[in-house]
């Protein structure tokens, strides 16, 4: 018989500590007072651009839909010193159209939304069945969802094996677990969920805020209770896990302070994008924009940009 | 939850493994570039006192330089107020109050010290940036909880002015005269305004000194006086060094008199003013402990730490200079805290960037250094900030020693710098004995998830303020006061408002 889902809770945060909500969200605040001028906001613009995971998640994706998706991944703008994006973020079905756009010898990575995103509420085998459909179709990275209902009922015995499960299922694949954190309803919980992904996870393998299919996604503050586990597992076990945080990452000045986030909690090392990815669309175009203002000086029009696919 | 234990096990920890240990590097690879703080502090090259509504030159003809702590250079020429000018200052706050001031009905009182406010709010920036450079601060903490504060102070207390009927309830207040106040260094137009406010809302008048190094924002509040139309004489500044305090102290017009700064200086006042009917209140020194619990959110609690000595340089009177931490979790604390200590930025303090600024005077840094140099004399382990210092300017690394016993200097004796002691403690009993085991009794904090404890301590603890789960935390209507030799008498809410008035 499992123990009830309050002692299992308990003990849990026994073994990591827990999280003050208003001392999380005074420490964020502190990160948006930072002041980014001139050389470190071009050097910190173009790392985030190199971070974005270029996201397409809709009913209507069609594969023309992704392959402008995937033109826009390999060269985001006009400037060739504007690096590529890290991955391009695609339904299963998608990702055959996406490695055909990309090519093999590509250095934008295909990831792709497996085991029933965003609910999960699909049988275990039919999940896998899914992720192994997506790496064999040609994804180097696939993002699935834990198991909300099983972490909120104590479960985490089953959360942690179907974790693992995907994790053999994605073979060389990179994993990409999402916590779904707005379903998680509290930083102690999300404390929580991070370690017992972090527990199963390989060396570079992600932990990642949301799905970006409901209403509150990555904060500063969500993003904030993920680095810190991600710091303390580090120091304790030495496998490092990266981070990705998704949804509602709209604007250039966000990204830059998430960033700051992460050089001020995890320091150099998580500052490139095996560690640290952005799952974000629109916010690409932010970035060229303020890129190019600070080029010339100036804000250009909107429609001297390509068009980015408009998800979350 | 038996597998969970199995996982971790199954997963031996790097050391096991005989591998370096894990750390993280806060390096270099993403350094930002400077964000200095351009609005103009619009400073005079010479300031004069400020007596009867007008800037007057000392009847000595002395000035000295104010100079600003971050690079050495000299701000502004300050006038150095000798008796006759205290006597002349008293003389015009006395006729203010017989003739305006102490008349006015609290409604039309109120009027002007709401326009005060507004007009210090008008111009914020500039006067953060004047604060940070005359007194080393960083220009956020200037700009984001001097100024505002400061406004606030004033906001709340001109809604006092015409309800005065209410704050004694059953009893009428009528004001006490003419004041004299002496305020400090650290926060030079805060402090001001927490001393000016409650006694203007009452009705009195006032002569007020400020310190020798942080003159200007207080001289440039008196330009905003003039903008507002107060009547003449109603506030009066004079500067200059502790022979001018004690002149405005000692000075027989002054029905109460306020004072904020050292317990030493304090006591020398009050036994000055042995004997006299004056009235007194005093806000002194501190040596605050910040205890920490091993069920406390850990990197919350390291937050409040580190903002509660770090803050202005630690020079705060309620910083947390010692920090009591509960044994089964002392060493992961202090693994944290210096992770936390890495990533603060010591710089100019004008850059938006800077955590911390510039010790406020060359004297101040030369205390620290000496009780620093003692701390390591006395066997204390130093960890230091690793950043460069400028050659320029008064800079001190943040600085925590470990290994603190209670009977170390660094332990007893209070700082005034960025400087914090760690102190052990097993149970709840011994944390309170410690804490309250000082000269000391201004401020504690305490952190714990647990509610019942937080109301154990805050009762046991012999202090004026007590934060949970935070610290450092102000508002114009929660009163600030000491206990012991922190002094006496409170400032904000209700309780400072009764320290400016006579009940009828």
């Amino acid at each position: 018989m499992s123990p009830p889902a309050h002692a299992s809770f308990r003990r849990l945060f026994n073994e990591i500590g827990t999280v003050d909500q208003i001392g999380i969200e005074e420490r964020v605040a502190k990160f948006t007072t930072r002041s980014i001028k001139k050389g470190s906001k071009v050097f910190g613009l173009k790392l985030a651009v190199s971070m974005v995971d270029l996201t397409t998640l809709e009913g209507k994706d069609t594969p023309g839909k992704v392959e402008s998706l995937c033109q826009k991944a390999l060269s985001p703008h006009d400037d060739p010193s504007i690096p590529t994006v890290a991955a391009v973020c695609v339904y299963p079905a998608m990702v055959k159209h996406a490695r055909r756009a990309l090519g093999e010898d590509t250095a934008v990575r295909i990831a792709s939304v497996a085991t029933a995103f965003p609910s999960g509420q699909a049988p275990l085998r039919t999940r896998l069945a899914e992720v192994k459909a997506a790496v064999a179709d040609g994804a180097d990275e696939i993002d699935m969802v834990i198991n909300r209902g099983a972490f909120l009922s104590g479960e985490f015995q089953l959360v942690q094996d179907e974790i693992v499960a995907v994790r053999d299922a994605c073979g060389a694949a990179t994993l990409k677990v999402i916590l779904e954190v707005s379903e998680l309803e509290t930083f102690d919980h999300i404390r929580a969920a991070s370690f017992l992904a972090m527990r199963v996870l390989r060396p570079g393998d992600f932990i990642k805020t949301s799905t970006g299919k409901t209403t509150l996604n990555a904060t500063l503050g969500n993003n904030q209770v993920m680095l810190e586990a991600i710091r303390d597992f580090y120091l304790d076990t030495g496998t490092p896990v990266a981070m990705k945080p998704a949804g509602g990452i709209r604007t250039a000045k966000q990204a830059l302070q998430f960033l700051i986030a992460v050089k001020e909690t995890l320091g150099d090392e998580w500052l490139n994008n095996t560690r640290y990815r952005f799952g974000a669309s629109s916010l690409l175009n932010d970035l060229l924009r303020q890129l190019e203002k600070e080029r010339t000086g100036a804000y250009q029009a909107p429609y001297y940009f390509s068009e980015a696919a408009e998800s979350y | 939850m038996p597998t969970l234990t199995e996982k971790k096990s199954a997963r031996p920890t790097a050391r096991a493994q005989g591998r370096p240990l894990p750390e993280l590097i806060f390096g270099d690879l993403w350094e930002f570039d400077p964000a200095p703080e351009t609005a103009d502090p619009r400073l005079r090259a010479r300031y004069d006192l400020f007596i009867g509504g007008q800037f007057v030159a000392p009847a000595s003809g002395k000035y000295f330089d104010s100079i600003n702590p971050a690079n050495e250079s000299k701000l502004a020429e300050i006038a150095w107020a000798g008796a006759a000018d205290v006597d002349a200052a008293y003389a015009a706050a006395q006729k203010a109050y017989d003739t305006v001031w102490g008349k006015m009905p609290g409604r039309e009182r109120a009027k002007y010290i709401y326009r005060i406010a507004r007009l210090l709010q008008d111009r914020a920036r500039e006067f953060a940036v004047a604060e940070t450079m005359d007194g080393g601060k960083p220009i956020k903490e200037s700009r984001d909880f001097d100024v505002p504060m400061a406004a606030a102070h004033f906001f709340y207390h001109a809604g006092w002015a015409d309800k005065l009927d209410y704050v004694a309830p059953g009893r009428r207040v009528a004001p006490l005269g003419v004041v004299g106040q002496v305020i400090p260094w650290n926060f030079p137009l805060l402090m001001l305004a927490w001393k000016l406010a409650p006694a203007l809302a009452m009705g009195n008048c006032i002569v007020i000194k400020p310190a020798e190094t942080t003159s200007i924002t207080a001289l440039k509040l008196a330009e905003i006086f003039q903008d507002a139309g107060l009547p003449a004489g109603v506030v009066n500044i004079v500067t200059g060094f502790g022979d001018t305090g004690a002149a405005v102290m000692g000075h027989a017009t002054a029905a109460k008199v306020a004072f904020t700064g050292s317990t030493e200086v304090g006591k020398i006042i009050m036994r000055s003013l042995a004997g006299t009917d004056k009235r007194m209140t005093m806000e002194l020194g501190g040596k605050a402990a910040n205890i920490v619990f091993d069920d406390a959110p850990i990197d919350q609690a390291v937050e409040g730490v580190v903002n509660g000595i770090f803050f202005n340089q630690g020079h705060v009177c309620c910083a947390g200079s010692r920090l009591l931490v509960h044994e089964p979790i002392a060493k992961t604390f202090l693994a944290k805290l210096k992770t936390r200590l890495r990533v603060l930025r010591i710089g100019d303090p004008l850059d938006k960037n800077t955590d911390v600024g510039a010790i406020n005077s060359k004297e101040q840094l030369g205390t620290i250094e000496r009780l620093v140099g003692i701390g390591i004399k006395e066997g204390a382990e130093m960890f230091q900030h690793p950043c460069k210092l400028s050659a320029k300017g008064y800079y001190f690394r943040p600085t925590i020693f470990s290994n603190v016993s209670m009977s170390h200097r660094i332990a007893r004796e209070e700082i005034f710098g960025p400087v914090l002691s760690v102190i052990t403690f097993r149970t709840l009993d011994e944390a309170v004995e410690k804490a309250n085991n000082t000269a000391y009794g201004l401020s504690a904090g305490v952190w714990t998830d647990k509610g019942s404890r937080i109301l154990k301590m805050s009762t046991e603890l012999k202090a004026g303020v007590v934060w949970a789960n935070t610290y450092n935390k102000f508002d114009p209507t929660s009163p600030f006061g000491g206990y012991k030799e922190s002094g006496f008498g409170r400032e904000g809410g209700r309780q400072g408002l009764l320290d400016y008035c006579r009940l009828v």
